[in-house]
């Protein structure tokens, strides 16, 4: 009994965080456009009886998926983020390995400190930080007027509005989400296995690529799920640094279901993007399956 | 910077609460009032307000179509307006509880009318045109003395958009303004409903598409104000208000408004009480504030739009009743044009064609 509750909670948080508001998603995406509120056509309604349910499943269909294959920017826009959330990653990944190997490699007593540093960011609000993104990288903002000053360039850069501001934006947002992973792992690792190697006749690089790198894999692997994840379906950063020409699926399922009022294209948008997303969600669980059972 | 961030937590719906106190919950267009009248309204009903702001008529449909936003009182533009009154997302108006009334202006309550008729539901709050904001300084740098400041050639012809995309165009994000746009410089009727000729209208604005460094519809009166972006298309009293932040910056942007030569869409923002109001006694009450002669006039000198209020005339500064760009004279007024909504297939087709020239795709 004890076994069944203990099992039953995780499942009954995922009945209702996650499978109930899928459902309802799933059910507007099968519904016709109306004007009314809601804005979608059929509308349950149970007072009707088995008649209701019956007139109310006959309307349904997928013809809003249809209309996503029919038109080429839906799928452009899938894989432009894809990517986007690519770039992004690798990106994070070159700039957060450094960061974190520096931490793991510092003093015992600066760590926290150093951490610390990783983790404050946080305490602002996200969109406040991302502001701030857009005073340095205006025209006329903080970067442009600093390059001008020492005489680097003669014309402001226009980045602001491109879509090098948005992989700055997004390597800037996720990087704690990097470092911190690949610092536990580097964290945890044996320095006297790097001092055996070096005995051993390996130079300090081909130590690192044989022992450090390996070690570090799984907090490789967990750092990149965490950004690539969240980044495919970004819409706040693309939206506020990004330019008309940066398409991302978020702001199409934005546009749907604002500028169209579009609830049931919008829904169906969002179906194959959790589609999409499923896969490497998967993937992560399974590493970190593979990781606790190693560890185990 | 702070109305972009007020847009944006606004989206997260509120619920729908019971109101212990008595409050009103507004929901008002960014820079869209002098926030001392914020202030005075509580001050003299004792009516705790809240007021939160959007920038764009799509947030803000959505949001009345989704149905219980919480809000008691809502500023949709007329045609968005027309359509939600059909969806049934307003109650009717209680005139007895709106003695102000009598201070409205005939002149625009006949127009109005065309959107809601006999205006059962809603009271005019402000109105303007849509037209071009220049930073004359650097547009004459780069285009020449005899730039063509007042027509939408400046932005639509794109040997003017790729010179002037070096300093920064903008324009508003808002398919049913800059269509209507494109076809008024083509000469064609503003308020056509033909796919025919909203794809002509699709090529002019795709053609300058690359040279628009952002579609937006608040960001660029900081963006004229501070210099960063030279031209925009956008809402009359917006760029006057840009164009005042620049004088008190004192940073040597100087900012012009023209309506174009081509025709400016005249457009009228109503307030509207939502069908599920929380509190529709204390919405009656704002209204009737709002339709306070001296309140109007305060509103109206502050954001530079024109207002629906005949009594308030009196009291408006001469730099808003004596400018044309504000209140058109008789030569100007013949050439604004209004629009009406599109029918759902033509929303679609309308859209979409908007998503394109935004995004290429």
């Amino acid at each position: 009994m004890r076994r069944f509750a203990l099992i039953l909670v995780p499942y009954l948080w995922l009945l209702a965080l996650f499978l109930v508001p899928f459902v309802i998603v799933f059910k507007i995406s099968l519904s016709d456009l109306a004007m009314a509120i809601p804005p979608y056509t059929p509308t349950l309604d149970l007072a009707e009886g088995w008649a209701g349910l019956v007139s109310f499943f006959r309307e349904l269909d997928f013809e809003n998926y249809v209309w996503l294959t029919e038109d080429a920017l839906y799928w452009k826009a899938y894989l432009s983020s894809l990517q986007i959330a690519v770039i992004s990653t690798v990106l994070t990944l070159l700039v957060g390995y450094p960061i974190a190997y520096g931490m793991a490699r510092a003093p015992e007593e600066w760590r926290p400190m150093l951490l610390m540093l990783v983790i404050l960011p946080f305490w602002t609000s996200f969109l406040i930080r991302v502001y701030a993104w857009m005073g340095i990288l205006a025209k006329e903002g903080v970067l442009n007027q600093f390059l001008l000053w020492t005489g680097v360039i003669s014309e402001p850069l226009v980045i602001l509005n491109t879509n090098l501001a948005v992989y700055i934006g997004i390597v800037y947002t996720y990087l704690p989400f990097m470092i911190l992973p690949i610092y536990a792992s580097l964290e945890r690792m044996d320095e006297s296995l790097l001092e055996a190697a070096e005995d051993l006749g390996c130079s300090r690089l081909s130590a690192f690529w044989l022992v450090t790198a390996p070690l570090s894999k799984q907090g490789v692997i967990a750092g990149s799920f965490l950004v690539f994840i969240p980044t495919i379906g970004e819409f706040v950063i693309p939206s506020l640094l990004g330019g008309s020409k940066t398409l991302m699926i978020g702001k199409v399922l934005w546009d749907e279901f604002f500028a169209n009022r579009d609830w049931p294209v919008a829904s169906a948008v969002a179906v194959i993007l959790l589609l999409i997303l499923i896969v490497p969600i998967i993937l992560f669980q399974r590493n970190q399956q593979k990781q606790r059972e190693a560890e185990g | 910077m702070k109305k972009t961030l007020l847009t944006l937590t606004a989206g997260v719906a509120m619920s729908a609460m019971a109101a212990a106190a008595e409050e009103v919950r507004v929901y008002n267009w960014s820079d869209y009032i002098d926030e001392d009248l914020l202030t005075k309204f509580t001050e003299e009903t004792g009516i705790k307000l809240i007021y939160d702001v959007f920038d764009s008529n799509d947030v803000l449909e959505t949001k009345m179509l989704a149905g219980k936003s919480g809000y008691d009182v809502v500023v949709p533009s007329g045609t968005f307006l027309q359509r939600q009154i059909s969806a049934g997302a307003f109650q009717k108006l209680d005139k007895s509880k709106l003695p102000n009334a009598a201070n409205m202006w005939d002149v625009i309550e006949a127009r109005t009318s065309k959107y809601d008729p006999g205006n059962e539901y809603s009271i005019n709050y402000m109105w303007g045109t849509t037209g071009i904001g220049v930073n004359t300084g650097q547009v004459t740098e780069i285009l020449g003395d005899d730039a063509p400041i007042t027509s939408l050639a400046l932005i639509f012809d794109p040997a003017n958009a790729e010179k002037l995309a070096a300093c920064g165009i903008h324009m508003l994000d808002a398919a049913d303004e800059m269509i209507p746009a494109a076809l008024a410089y083509l000469g064609l009727n503003p308020d056509s409903h033909d796919t025919k000729d909203i794809a002509k209208a699709e090529e002019v604005l795709a053609a300058v598409s690359p040279h628009i460094q952002k579609f937006h519809s608040s960001e660029y009166i900081n963006g004229l104000a501070n210099g960063d972006i030279c031209v925009a298309i956008g809402w009359s009293g917006d760029i006057l208000q840009a164009r005042d932040r620049a004088w008190e910056a004192e940073n040597g942007v100087e900012l012009a408004y023209n309506a174009p030569s081509e025709g400016a869409m005249m457009w009228f923002d109503q307030m509207a009480i939502p069908v599920d109001a929380p509190n529709p006694d204390a919405a009656h009450t704002f209204l009737n504030f709002i339709m306070d002669a001296g309140n109007m006039a305060a509103a109206s000198n502050y954001v530079y739009y024109a207002n629906g209020n005949k009594a308030s005339q009196p009291m408006l500064e001469e730099d808003v009743i004596g400018d044309p760009a504000i209140y058109p004279d008789e030569a100007t007024l013949e050439n604004l044009y209004t629009t009406t909504p599109y029918p759902p297939k033509v929303q679609r087709v309308v859209t979409r064609t908007w998503t394109k020239i935004k995004s290429g795709t």
